[in-house]
């Protein structure tokens, strides 16, 4: 029965991590735009360098 | 929004001209700079996204660009008071279409943060049901004694907080409705969750075999997901109708001291000079006080006819000028305009129309009330059989409250609407209100607006062949000189004909009048008769001396006009045509897509009258028209569609938008709410079939938890799938 004490806490930490990401995505906007976040990937733009950072302005709001 | 439809050039050069000045007006100022939004309707891919956010950033004052394929939006921040007319200017360069959309009509705060706390309550209700239905597993399994208690502990303390939380929407909504002594929905399924937490937690308590924190948990789940879907319809149409809104900013140019001064219309008062452009709409009510022009009144009197307008004479906001620049005098601003007395009217029909009861409300009408006396009667029957036994009596109730629990009811609408929301999005339809699809799919009689619903408003030159070529050449030289509708149509005639050469030299607009030029040492003259110098207000073309050309103009056809009649006729719906326009006009366009029922020369009172007669016969009317005078109409007909092109009041009392220019989209809509109504009754029926087998069985005390949870999920996957089918 001892194996229950970990595998509980266990499986319930992975699930909590599961919702703190699912928050974490529905607070920074990631559902705003579907079609554009699946169309974004297929650009080529920054295959040879990484985007430079942008202001973070657009993220509340819209 | 794949079809958004562009107004023609009748119409747009206010939308164009005014909201840019609104954005100057309105603009925040800020540090970093301040944001524009653009609305780009015809982004589609990743390229795209690509060339204008790269193309925009290449600019010396931008600073950020953000592109939302979803929306077809940009937010582009800038600096130095760049204006947005020079991003559109420059997004043309780019290839793709843009306008810019008014910032103060877009911030649409509220219903975004409605829909991101339900998505938020639906994320953890989904964890807590998964991590509580994978320990019921072990106890259905067959765990026991300690091992079982401990599980329901650790699930009583994943299930009550989650609950608290993800729960509140339905027990918000009874206890406002127990507060004015109704019932809706909702008064049963907080009944179930609470009853079921708290009885479970008393047999916990007393080391009980059976605890429903999975049911109460997946309850929770499968009805949010219901609410979520329904949020999330509303605010797609909701965000593309402002952004129908905030593509034409209210403003008006007000004469200051300084010369033209661009000013949102709160700010005009009564007596007021305002100067209105040629193409621009007319902002307030008022009185002509300088200038001579034509004024386009299609959308106030459905009149195709161009009038006149000279100093003294009255002019409506709504309206538009079309040939030269005008001072206005203003008289009625905001609340006093007959635009806005209109929208008075509407909000009075929305009323009646929110007390339209769909299909949901009448089904919880019936299912409320039923399930408490059924939940009741089973108490009392096995309190008394079982000689007192409460704890046996209670378990049976929340076993049947639990069983008979609406899921598949919760979601049976709210599957359904969205479905088909999405398919008539993609078809180039809005649907605003709530109700809109149930109601359309009563429809038994429709009732059809001509100029701008019909038609398209813009004029067509017939007979052009008839005409010397020579005078249509000289005719379409003109014509180019001018912006009103009428030359736009000749020398659009001319376009793709072989004409001889002509050189027309001197070419003037006379605002009111018409165009003149120089042809071969002659004067030649396109415009009203009586200036051309023939008898009558019709329009001319006069080369010199020669006899005045009459020019006959018909109202161009929208694609899918006659396809659309075809498709009214076969569904067996009567249609009747009602327009404004003379008796020749309607009476000419009826015989075309052969429509034998037809008024015309209807004004405003007498549509609405035309209505509530159909109304008080027992029809339920249909009503598609574009403008202000068919509003009052569309505001108490059973359901009303407008096209984009229609103005924001217009809009407003419709029920449905339609986006695309093709008008037989509306003969989709209907199949659609036929379609859609079917899926809905078949979900209820489902729902019915699945409660008339679960309850006996709850009732006679059989019911586990295990059983509850099989009959709970495979019921609501039942009717989500059932209404994948609507098309």
């Amino acid at each position: 029965m001892l194996i229950l004490g970990i595998l509980i806490p266990v499986s319930l930490g992975l699930g909590a991590l599961g919702l703190v990401a699912f928050l974490w995505t529905v607070r920074s906007d990631q559902y705003d735009d579907p079609e554009g976040d699946a169309a974004r990937i297929l650009r080529t733009d920054y295959d040879d360098a990484p985007a430079p950072d942008r202001p973070k302005t657009h993220a509340k709001g819209h | 929004m794949s079809a958004v439809e562009h107004p023609g050039a009748a119409a747009c050069p206010a939308c164009l001209a005014s909201p840019l000045a609104g954005q100057v007006a309105e603009r925040q100022r800020s540090a970093e700079g301040e944001e524009v939004q653009l609305s780009l309707p015809t982004i589609h891919c990743a390229a795209c996204i690509s060339t204008i956010e790269q193309g925009l950033l290449g600019l010396p004052d931008v600073s950020d660009v953000r592109v939302n394929l979803t929306r077809k939006r940009a937010s582009v921040r800038v600096r130095n008071g760049m204006d947005a007319e020079a991003l559109v200017a420059a997004v043309s360069r780019l290839g793709y279409e843009a306008q810019p959309l008014d910032a103060a009509t877009l911030s649409a705060g509220a219903s975004d943060r409605a829909a991101r706390d339900l998505t938020m309550r639906l994320g953890v209700a989904g964890f807590a049901m998964m991590n509580v239905m994978l320990l019921s597993v072990a106890v259905w399994a067959g765990a026991a004694n300690a091992t079982r208690d401990m599980f329901h502990w650790i699930s009583a303390a994943i299930a009550l907080p989650t609950i608290a939380f993800a729960a509140q929407p339905f027990f918000v909504s009874a206890w406002r409705q127990l507060r004015v002594a109704r019932l809706n929905m909702d008064v049963p399924i907080s009944l179930a969750i609470l009853l079921a937490s708290a009885m479970s937690v008393w047999e916990t308590a007393h080391h009980g075999q059976h605890a429903y924190f999975d049911a109460a948990l997946s309850l929770t789940f499968f009805l949010l997901a219901g609410r979520v879907l329904d949020q999330r319809m509303r605010t797609v149409a909701r965000s593309a109708a402002t952004e129908l809104a905030a593509l034409e900013a209210p403003t008006a140019l007000k004469i200051g001291p300084d010369g033209p001064l661009t000013v949102r219309l709160e700010q005009v008062g009564a007596g007021d000079l305002l100067l209105v452009q040629p193409g621009a709409r007319i902002p307030v009510d008022g009185v002509v006080a300088e200038g001579e022009s034509e004024i386009d009144r299609a959308f106030l009197t459905g009149e195709t006819d161009p009038v006149a307008v000279a100093p003294g004479l009255q002019v409506r906001a709504g309206e538009v000028n079309l040939t030269g620049a005008l001072r206005i005098t203003a008289q009625a601003v905001g609340a006093d305009t007959l635009l806005h007395r209109l929208a008075d009217l509407v909000s009075v029909a929305e009323e009646a129309k929110s007390r339209y009861n769909s299909l949901a409300d009448r089904a919880a009408r019936i299912y409320a009330p039923a399930v408490h006396l059924l939940a009741l009667a089973a108490f009392i029957a096995w309190f008394w059989l079982t000689g007192g036994d409460l704890r046996v009596a209670l378990n049976v109730a929340v076993a049947v409250l639990i069983i008979t629990c609406p899921c598949a009811l919760g979601l049976a609408v709210p599957a359904v609407s969205t479905v088909a929301s999405g398919r008539l999005f993609k078809r180039g339809l809005l649907v605003k209100h709530a109700t809109a699809l149930e109601r359309l799919a009563e429809v038994d009689a429709v009732v059809l607006d001509k100029t701008g619903t019909l038609t398209r408003g813009t004029p067509l030159l017939q007979d052009a062949d008839a005409l010397p070529p020579e005078a249509l050449a000289v005719g379409a030289a003109l014509a180019q000189a001018s912006n009103h509708p009428r030359s736009r149509a000749v020398a659009a005639a001319a376009q793709g004909r072989t004409l001889p050469a002509v050189n027309v030299s001197d070419i003037r607009e006379v605002p009111g009048h018409g165009v003149q030029g120089n042809w071969n040492g002659q004067l030649v003259r396109l415009g009203r008769a009586d200036w051309a110098g023939a008898e009558g207000s019709a329009t001319v073309l006069r080369l010199g001396d020669g006899a005045a050309l009459p020019l006959q103009f018909t109202d161009a056809l929208r694609p899918g006009a006659a396809a659309l009649i075809a498709g009214l006729k076969a569904r067996g719906l009567p249609v009747t045509l009602l327009s404004g326009d003379t008796p020749e006009a309607v009476g000419q366009l009826a015989g075309q897509l052969g429509l034998d029922d037809w008024r015309a020369g209807v004004h405003p009172d007498d549509k609405v009258a035309a209505i509530a007669a159909m109304k008080a016969a027992g029809r339920r009317v249909l009503m598609v028209g574009d403008g202000l005078n068919d509003t009052a109409a569309m505001a108490l007909a059973h359901v009303a569609i407008a096209p984009a092109s229609a103005l924001e009041a217009t809009r407003v009392a419709a029920d449905l938008v339609l986006v695309a220019p093709q008008i037989d989209r509306i003969d989709d809509a209907l199949r659609i709410a036929g379609a859609a109504r079917r899926r809905i009754l078949e979900n209820f029926a489902l729902a019915a079939i699945y409660n008339a087998i679960a309850v006996p069985i709850a009732l006679m005390g059989l019911a586990t938890p295990l059983g509850a949870a099989i009959a709970m999920s495979s019921s609501s996957i039942m009717v989500s799938l059932n209404a994948l089918r609507t098309r």
